[in-house]
């Protein structure tokens, strides 16, 4: 964990609705893992307390890509950055997801909307290629479904309103392909998205007995495990406990989340 | 000329008037990577119950202009937890330490301050009398003279360490809560702890923070912080432990001048972690520009 200046490399339009911000910053990508996330300094928000949080997109060298959608006061005043701006960026912060898969299982990618973004960066590290199942609302909302298929990853579409891929939820193109595998499904799932689609996947994992590692978003402070604002229920040696989604997570085995009432953070 | 920095508050040496504020930097361990906690005047660490305490639920934190409304709940390992797993680490820093306690009955503080009696690298004791997000104790405690009276001086029979109660700011006369504890045994004073707040969500009509109150902090409480200091250095001699809102140098010279001996950063290290570190070379640096040779010289020093 480090605080690194950068400078903008590039800041693009991804689709209609979201953009992709290319950060310099040579420290803090020669130590990032998938999964991890930095927390950025919004300069031109003036009365910002808080710095805002983003997985981690693409590595590329000393390049490091954030992908992000306009959704409030932060994403808004970053929407003006432009290349040679600078921008304060402390991490890589968090535990990220595993880059190996067990023996004999099947990496399966599981995607809500922009939450494809870390699992892009976990696919370029993974040593396995498998399947990408992503969803979102409307087919605006599915992105970087060609940069898996380069990588050479199968991809499943599923959208709410049928104006790509599937009609539906993602679980369905999901259980349909667990299905056609009969007893032999042995996946490795790897998650990012909103929390009912979480929930729905730790649901069937627990059932089928697979290891499914999930990324949570929270609403986060410091990012440092300082303040405790983004605190999960987890079972941990069959204690119930409180962890930091920002320090001990955002990745954690679904087996040992306790959903409860009090997630309702969409 | 290099002025001098170094304080002694409430009997405890520190190389220089800038902590940071209980709630805000953890136990220490979190900023370490990027903080020299050596450097630092003093940590305040996150409050600590006699025992394990789960805090509220989330959402505990919004963002608002100019600051940010928490709810945390005062979550902690409780006394025993916290001495087993952060004191070995903080023992091996040089930096003062000073633990916030905080208890539901006046009977459970004074428990709390006599289990850190005596507890090697444990410098004082900051008392919160003023948490406004429990229901029992805290604010309800810090917002009335007689409970105010009650805590400080059961505190005061059970430990030999300075004690530092820290006020609330939601009094009609801070001017009183500081006499109150300065006659109940208090070695300094801190103020203020975060202003009781609240933030609602238009589209749901729900209240954002699922405690539904919180409390706010940041640049937004920094005049009220100042004029508080201003009227607590007129009602007592102990020693003034300034926060709220500082971001720079500027607002921590402010509150000295104010009246406060020392200050405190808070929310302004979950925004910039070397708020600290900027504040104690800027403080530097001003003393040098008006040639004060040392920083207890700015201490009470407004002109009217």
């Amino acid at each position: 964990m480090q605080l690194e200046t950068g400078n903008v490399v590039s800041h693009d339009s991804e689709g209609t609705l979201y953009r992709v911000l290319t950060l310099e910053l040579p420290n803090i990508s020669s130590n990032a893992v998938p999964g991890q996330f930095v927390h950025l300094r919004v300069s031109a928000l003036q009365d910002a307390v808080l710095r805002r949080p983003f997985s981690i997109y693409r590595v590329d060298g000393k390049n490091l890509s954030i992908l992000y959608k306009n959704v409030g006061r932060g994403t808004s005043s970053m929407c003006t950055l432009r290349p040679g701006d600078a921008v304060n960026v402390l991490g890589p912060l968090g535990n990220g997801f595993p880059t190996a898969v067990s023996s004999g299982k099947f990496p399966v990618l599981v995607a809500g909307g922009y939450g494809v973004a870390p699992l892009y960066f976990l696919a370029t590290r993974l040593p396995v290629k498998g399947v990408l199942f992503v969803g979102g609302a409307r087919a605006r909302d599915i992105l970087l479904n060609d940069r898996f298929k380069a990588l050479g990853w199968n991809v499943c579409i599923a959208t709410e309103d049928g104006s790509l891929g599937t009609r539906g939820r993602v679980t369905e193109p999901f259980d349909a392909w667990i299905q056609s595998l009969g007893g032999d499904a042995k996946p490795e799932i790897f998650a990012c998205g909103p929390n009912g689609m979480l929930k729905a996947l730790c649901d069937r994992a627990r059932q089928g007995g697979w290891n499914a590692w999930i990324s949570l978003d929270r609403h986060m402070g410091c990012g440092v495990g300082a303040c405790l604002a983004c605190i999960q229920r987890v079972v941990m040696e069959g204690q119930e406990v409180l962890v930091r989604v920002c320090k001990e997570g955002p990745v954690f085995e679904s087996r040992t989340i306790v959903w409860e009432d009090g997630n309702h953070e969409a | 000329m290099k002025p001098d920095l170094r304080i002694l508050l409430a009997g405890v040496p520190m190389k220089n008037p800038v902590m940071v504020a209980s709630g805000t930097f953890g136990y220490g361990p979190e900023y370490a990577d990027l903080v020299n906690l050596n450097q630092l005047g003093a940590i305040v660490v996150k409050g600590i119950s006699l025992e394990p305490w789960k805090g509220n639920r989330t959402p505990r934190l919004v963002e608002v202009p100019g600051g940010l409304i928490n709810a945390i709940g005062l979550q902690n390992p409780g006394v025993n937890g916290f001495i087993e797993k952060y004191m070995p680490f903080l023992r091996t820093h040089d930096v003062a330490v000073i633990v916030n306690i905080w208890g539901k009955t006046a009977e459970e503080y004074a428990e709390v301050a006599a289990r850190f009696d005596g507890v090697p690298g444990v410098h004082a004791l900051e008392i919160n009398i003023s948490c406004p997000n429990i229901k029992a104790g805290g604010n309800a405690f810090g917002t009335n003279l007689d409970a105010t009276r009650l805590v400080v001086s059961a505190v005061r029979r059970k430990t030999r360490l300075p004690i530092i109660p820290k006020l609330a700011p939601n009094v009609s006369d801070i001017g009183a809560f500081a006499r109150a504890c300065e006659e109940s045994g208090a070695d300094a004073i801190s103020l203020i702890n975060s202003f009781p707040a609240m933030a609602i969500d238009i589209e749901t009509r729900r209240p954002i923070l699922a405690n539904v109150t919180g409390g706010l902090s940041g640049p937004a409480i920094h005049p009220i912080a100042v004029k508080l200091v201003y009227e607590a250095a007129k009602a007592v001699k102990v020693p003034l432990v300034a926060i709220g809102g500082i971001t720079s140098a500027r607002e921590a010279i402010e509150f000295m001048i104010a009246g406060a001996s020392a200050v405190a950063v808070g929310t302004a290290n979950f925004t910039e972690p070397l708020t600290a570190i900027e504040v104690i070379r800027g403080l530097e640096e001003y003393l040098c520009r008006h040639n004060i040779p040392n920083v207890s010289d700015l201490v009470r020093s407004l002109r009217l």
